[in-house]
């Protein structure tokens, strides 16, 4: 972040146009173009730093039960209470600490099945794009039979096996979601490999692995990178929706999806219940989402007017 | 173009098979035998366990057993349910066309709006109107759509009243279902009311289940109107002094639909999908609904008879759209 921050955008036109730019500074200038994309990362920074700091912010624990404070509206409301400034829940639950407390499970599923996803997806695709042959064959059978399964069906039947829990529940989102790592890295893998510089390499005497890893992978990152943010927000609607479905966090774990599940009943007496977490969810995935849209304007090079 | 056919359906055989190793697998990978599971907590003793076993057949080795299975599934055999004790695939069809009627109708308002947005937006490009269009897609494509069923019920049947909550159609009315369409069926009984009772359970299932596709599909209208706009013949065609309505409506649109239509065919996996949680908000008895109960009942037959059929649904479908897209866009059929 403050690396790319302190990187030259502030300089004039004709000035950023005579410099060189590094990597960074250059995805910076044209990421900071898209406004959308600007305000995303701005959010998604907030909900970071409120998820990192929640022990610090949030005014009471999550599960603490005020017993002489149940449904209590939102403080502006008749009945608020300005101990609780977003209401209690059907327990006296304060819903503020609870969404605060949320932040951490939403980040953490989307962290986790990212990088699950994406290690194993990758690998999968770097070997079989190099590869070819029935290796591929295989693998790529394989994915095109986790793909003909809708994604929240195949998740759900795998939790229905592992049990369902908020681990479950993630290594369920993960394996559904790394075909699409898997196919994106075969592509750019085997479109990567016929170029000069591989073969220059290879004729240089590198080995496989090295070739694989450290001399093409890196030029197929762009779309990977896009596909994370993407999957990202994925991970974080799909783990939210298993958990309203009771697949995945149990009660009383403040998962913002779990917290709609409770809040089911009383939608038609207590509008906060189920308008706050559902704002939270949208909101963040919004934010991921408009930050992916700028990493693929600012990654795609059809797109850049160079 | 018969290769070019034949080559897709090949493609598509060793997927099904594995489909079909993936649903077998689905039963035998559970804790537990299968006998253990039926039997459920209140158990059984070794000697009903042991003639349980050879009943079912699960004593035979595991390749056996699974060609019994294929055989089987492929002369529309899916087991029996443990809890209503019907044959699955009874069962499936009887609550498919609940979901295929609610899924048609939510394909039908995503693209009823995202068509016209998308093209608005592509031809207005850098106006409010494309601003507005594209920035509410992004918010469809991001939304809880199990959070947005609830808001919804809170507005239209807490607030104003106008929508019923549950269900396809009012409890007053009855009759034989025919096609298993109600709309169709409320039409074919003349009763009165029975449409229009049919029509407003409809309308919140449809919206919440057609929001994602909505979005999906106006971006997707709006960028190949984008590229198509950029093209020659769009140059020549205004150059001729054409109506700019019918250079749009003729020239451009018809050659973006092409991607657009298979967007709108791949989207059967996201409406399956989103069916599961579009049903359980609206206690809609199709497909999505019966497969959740299945797994909270340990219904395990039934589970595994949905995942084959849903599965053999999604291919088929992806096959129809892959075929109609080579049908209508000959470039495609050489490659690969």
């Amino acid at each position: 972040m403050s690396e790319q921050t302190a990187a030259p955008h502030k300089l004039t036109a004709d000035t950023a146009a005579l410099t060189p730019r590094g990597p960074l500074s250059e995805f910076w200038y044209y990421f900071s173009e898209n406004r959308g994309a600007v305000t995303g990362l701005a959010f998604f920074a907030f909900i970071c730093a409120v998820a990192l700091l929640a022990g610090m912010i949030a005014p009471h624990s999550a599960t603490e039960q005020y017993r002489d404070a149940l449904l209590f509206p939102p403080v502006w409301q008749e009945g608020g209470d300005w101990r609780f400034l977003l209401g209690t829940d059907a327990v006296g639950r304060d819903m503020l600490s609870r969404l605060i407390y949320g932040s951490q499970y939403s980040l953490f599923v989307g962290c986790i099945v990212v990088a699950g996803a994406m290690v194993v997806g990758v690998t999968l695709g770097v070997i079989t794009g190099y590869l070819g042959g029935n290796f591929d064959a295989l693998v790529m059978r394989l994915m095109d039979i986790i793909l003909a399964f809708p994604s929240l069906l195949l998740a759900l039947a795998l939790v229905a096996i592992l049990g369902p829990s908020l681990t479950n529940a993630m290594i369920a989102i993960a394996i559904v979601q790394q075909p699409h790592y898997v196919r994106l890295t075969r592509a750019a893998v085997m479109s990567e490999k016929g170029k000069d510089y591989v073969t220059a390499a290879r004729v240089a005497g590198v080995p496989p692995g090295r070739l694989m890893f450290r001399t093409i992978l890196p030029n197929c990152m762009a779309p990977l990178i896009v596909q994370a943010a993407l999957s990202f927000s994925t991970a974080i609607l799909d783990a939210a929706a298993l958990g309203f479905l009771g697949m995945g966090a149990q009660p009383p774990t403040p998962e913002w999806g779990t917290m709609l599940a409770e809040a089911r009943e009383f939608i038609l007496r207590a509008w906060w219940v189920v308008t706050f977490p559902g704002v939270a969810i949208l909101l963040t995935v919004l934010a991921i989402n408009l930050m992916g849209d700028g990493l693929r304007d600012a990654l795609d090079p059809k797109l850049k007017r160079s | 173009m018969l290769r070019f056919f034949l080559r897709r359906i090949a493609l598509l055989i060793p997927t099904f098979i594995g489909v079909t190793i993936a649903a077998f697998a689905f039963i035998r990978i559970l804790p537990g035998d299968p006998v253990l599971l039926m039997a459920g907590e209140r158990g059984t003793t070794p000697e009903r366990h042991a003639q349980l076993m050879e009943q079912f057949g699960f004593d035979r080795p595991l390749p056996i057993q699974y060609l019994d299975y294929l055989t089987s599934a492929l002369q529309g055999d899916l087991g029996i349910s443990l809890v209503t004790k019907k044959p699955v695939w009874d069962e499936f069809f009887v609550l498919f066309p609940a979901t295929l009627e609610l899924s048609f109708c939510a394909i039908i308002f995503a693209a009823a709006i995202g068509l016209p947005a998308g093209v608005m937006a592509a031809v207005r490009r850098g106006s409010w109107l494309d601003q507005t269009v594209m920035s509410t897609a992004l918010i469809g494509y991001s939304m809880p759509i199990f959070w947005w069923g609830l808001l919804l019920i809170i507005l239209f049947s807490g607030i104003l009243g106008w929508t019923p909550v549950t269900g396809r159609i009012s409890l007053i009315y009855f009759f034989e279902p025919v096609t298993g369409f109600m709309l169709i069926d409320s039409l074919l009984s003349g009763q009165k009311g029975a449409f229009s009772s049919a029509v407003s359970h409809l309308i919140l299932p449809t919206i919440v289940l057609g929001t994602i596709p909505l979005a999906v599909v106006a971006r997707q209208t709006r960028s190949a109107m984008l590229e198509v706009l950029g093209e020659d013949y769009v140059r020549t065609a205004r150059a001729k002094g054409l109506k700019p309505s019918r250079v749009i409506g003729l020239h451009a649109l018809r050659n973006a639909l092409i991607p657009v239509i298979t967007t709108i065919g791949l989207q059967v996996g996201v409406l399956l999908g989103g069916a599961i949680l579009t049903e359980t908000i609206f206690s809609w008895p199709g497909i999505g609904k019966w497969m959740l109960d299945s797994i909270f009942r340990r219904d395990y037959p039934s589970v595994q008879g949905g995942l084959l059929m849903i599965a053999a649904v999604v291919m088929v479908v992806n096959l129809t759209v892959d075929l109609v897209y080579g049908l209508i866009n000959p470039r495609i059929r050489h490659v690969g």
